[in-house]
């Protein structure tokens, strides 16, 4: 997912260059965050409807399943929004397919707007923990950090084993003429392990690494206004900064900064997210050390 | 005249016998006038008599009257035995009456039972006695619907003492409160809000005179005499019953084998329903432990666990009071008929998908050895991604914080930043 169009370019007053936080760049374009928006929001209703079954002698569970509506409700929703989900992810996948052939775009596949993991990201990841532990500077990250890529993959497989398995208990008597019926024994214990690990490794991980943590605390809106302020972004991503400005000039990527209702929207689609998922990794984790 | 010697004595011997006859005869007649007929009890024992001064007398004439007792014309003194051929008025304590003068076998069965033995062994035992359930001048036929041991009212003179929690607790009845269950069970409201004579009352299943303890091997209610208690009614159940296994194991011997009021209960009955099933699982699960978790694992328990009754539990598979082992070739879950079984909800069920395995365990390397490893490997994972995460996590949170702090002390940020 890289910013190859940056959008329609900012034209900055030449006599008068505004402070670098008031001017921005286009991080993720309109369509990179809708995606981001369905699979946020099929996510989230998977993880609320399927929660009561992943732990249903939890004593929040059958109250959980009974306020979304019981269990042909939260039934239909968990399939309306793994529905949603694979969607999102045949779109994905049409996409990168897209770039790739058609766009000739090889720079998604190595180099430092890849999401591929290359050897550059555990020596960052050695140099960060240096940095943790105030024993060096910190690294000059690109356009996606380490941990970014691998919430990426994370996410990336899986959807490809959740939704695989899910599938396969979605509609059982079909796979069942083609798999051997121990294989549903699997199925149901790959879908609900690899989703936990996922919604606790979102709602704890993904969320501090994100927004949690004390720089983007409490939240970072990039995601939703798909714009990153020059000032933030020197900071954040100083290799991608130079990059930038190395390959286009820093005027050619500069975009309109993202309007008050947007930020608004932001705010409250993102407050109810991280909310919502916080909730939901209180309730696994309760549940697990209980 | 004079009289010869002879002839005096004669005269004295003839008025001697005459007067031991007449003294004879008095004597006897004064016997029969001490017996207190009823009209003589019930002088003093009725509502005509004026109440106003001493003592207040018990009134017994009007429910005497209406009794058994008194229609067959029975008089006080057969039962108050102990009045007989004495004056009144009478000591205020009298003698129990011994009912087994008429009723010798009801009073042979009743020594033979839980009450009687209480009484036995504690003088001050509060065990039923022939008048706790009979009633006392009032008793009457078991047919009438007056009477205190007539089918619908049986309950409630039961539930006197089995009702009553001072009685319960002082008199140790383990079971408790049995009336409060038994009247909301499938038996009482038929018997209550139906008002089917059929549907049974305490005595069906426990016997009336010689009610004995659950433990007595004699008793109808014991675990081994349960199905054919049960059975008395539900006979075409019971048929099936005998075929199961779990009756197999109680011809055996075995005390742990299921019977009707395993699953059922004995006074808490209910309709059987989905919900009912859904519950029932518990009860399957206190025997068969290993079971129970490796179904609570899987997606039929966890949504019967949540309390909807839309997946299977163990009867929809197993069968009921049929039950056979696995092995069986008639077991529902049998390899010949398992398939058509899981065809009940999955209509399109193939050979292949009946051999998922419902009581998956991932925790058994034995019996399920590729779900084993798969499921450690998924542990593993799940470990070492938060074990590295969360290093990672506060790592970083603490480093940002020192900094932040330091930016702080600067006056480089201010603190709503």
């Amino acid at each position: 997912m890289t910013t190859s169009n940056p959008g329609q370019p900012h034209q900055p007053s030449p006599t008068a260059p505004q402070p670098d936080g008031e001017r921005f760049v286009l991080r993720f374009q309109r369509s990179d965050r809708l995606l981001h928006g369905f699979l946020m929001a099929s996510f989230l209703t998977l993880a609320l409807t399927g929660m009561p079954l992943l732990f249903p002698e939890a004593p929040w569970a059958s109250k959980l399943a009974n306020l979304l509506g019981g269990y042909r409700v939260t039934g239909v929703l968990h399939r309306m929004a793994a529905a949603t989900m694979l969607l999102v992810f045949s779109t994905h996948l049409v996409r990168l397919a897209h770039r790739l052939i058609v766009r000739k775009d090889f720079g998604m596949l190595w180099g430092p707007r890849s999401l591929v993991p290359q050897p550059v990201d555990l020596v960052q990841l050695l140099q960060h923990f240096r940095w943790f532990v105030g024993l060096g500077p910190r690294p000059h990250f690109d356009r996606y950090s380490y941990w970014e890529k691998f919430d990426y993959w994370a996410v990336f497989w899986g959807m490809a084993i959740i939704g695989t398995s899910g599938l396969m208990l979605w509609f059982p008597a079909f796979f069942a003429r083609l798999l051997p019926g121990w294989i549903f024994n699997i199925a149901l214990v790959v879908h609900g392990e690899e989703a936990l690990m996922a919604m606790v490794f979102i709602f704890t991980v993904h969320f501090f690494n994100g927004h949690l943590r004390p720089d983007k605390f409490p939240m970072d809106l990039v995601i939703f206004t798909g714009r990153v302020s020059v000032e933030e972004l020197k900071h954040e991503r100083p290799a991608e900064y130079e990059r930038l400005v190395a390959e286009q000039g820093l005027d050619k990527v500069l975009t309109r900064p993202p309007t008050p209702g947007l930020i608004a929207l932001a705010r409250i689609v993102g407050t109810i997210a991280v909310c919502t998922g916080l909730t939901v990794a209180g309730l696994a984790i309760y549940a697990l050390l209980r | 005249m004079v009289m010869t010697s002879a002839m005096r004595a004669l005269k004295t011997s003839i008025l001697l016998v005459t007067l031991l006859v007449a003294c004879v005869a008095h004597a006897e007649e004064a016997a029969d006038a001490t017996t207190p007929t009823n009209e003589d009890c019930l002088a003093c024992h009725s509502d005509s008599l004026d109440r106003s001064k001493g003592k207040p007398i018990p009134s017994v004439a009007e429910p005497y009257a209406a009794s058994i007792h008194g229609q067959s014309e029975l008089s006080c003194v057969d039962c108050h035995a102990d009045l007989q051929g004495k004056e009144l008025p009478h000591p205020d304590k009298l003698a129990k009456p011994d009912c087994s003068t008429c009723h010798e076998d009801a009073v042979a069965a009743y020594e033979q039972s839980v009450h009687a033995n209480s009484r036995r062994k504690s003088p001050d035992s509060q065990a039923a006695w022939c008048t706790d359930c009979h009633g006392v001048h009032d008793i009457r036929g078991s047919k009438d619907p007056e009477s205190k041991t007539y089918h619908f009212n049986l309950p409630t003179t039961c539930g006197k003492c089995h009702g009553n929690e001072g009685i319960i607790a002082k008199s140790h009845i383990e079971i408790g409160n049995v009336p409060a269950h038994f009247a909301d069970s499938i038996h009482g409201r038929a018997l209550n809000k139906s008002g089917l004579v059929v549907a049974p009352n305490c005595a069906t299943c426990h016997g009336n005179h010689d009610i004995r303890r659950a433990s007595d091997d004699k008793s109808r209610v014991n675990r081994f005499n349960v199905p054919k208690t049960c059975g008395t009614c539900h006979a075409g159940i019971r048929a099936i019953y005998e075929t199961s296994v779990h009756a197999s194991a109680l011809r055996e011997g075995n005390p742990r084998a299921a019977v009707c009021i395993d699953c059922h209960t004995a006074h808490d009955t209910k309709v059987v329903d989905a919900a009912w099933k859904a519950d029932l699982v518990k009860e399957c699960g206190t025997c068969h432990k290993e079971s129970i978790r490796t179904f609570r694992d899987t997606f039929h328990g966890k949504v019967t666990t949540l309390g909807f009754t839309r997946a299977a539990t163990c009867a929809d598979c197993h069968g009921s009071h049929g039950i056979l082992p696995q092995k069986d070739p008639g077991s529902l879950v049998s390899d010949a008929r398992r398939t058509q079984t899981c065809r009940k909800c999955h209509q399109g069920a193939t050979e292949k998908f009946s051999r998922y395995d419902p009581h998956a365990d991932s925790r058994n390397q034995q019996r399920n050895p590729v779900l084993y490893y798969i499921s450690q490997a998924m542990k593993l994972l799940l470990i070492s991604v938060f074990a590295f995460f969360g290093l990672h996590t506060i790592l970083w949170l603490g480093r940002s914080l020192v900094i932040v702090r330091k930016l702080q002390a600067e006056g480089k940020i201010d603190d709503d930043k």
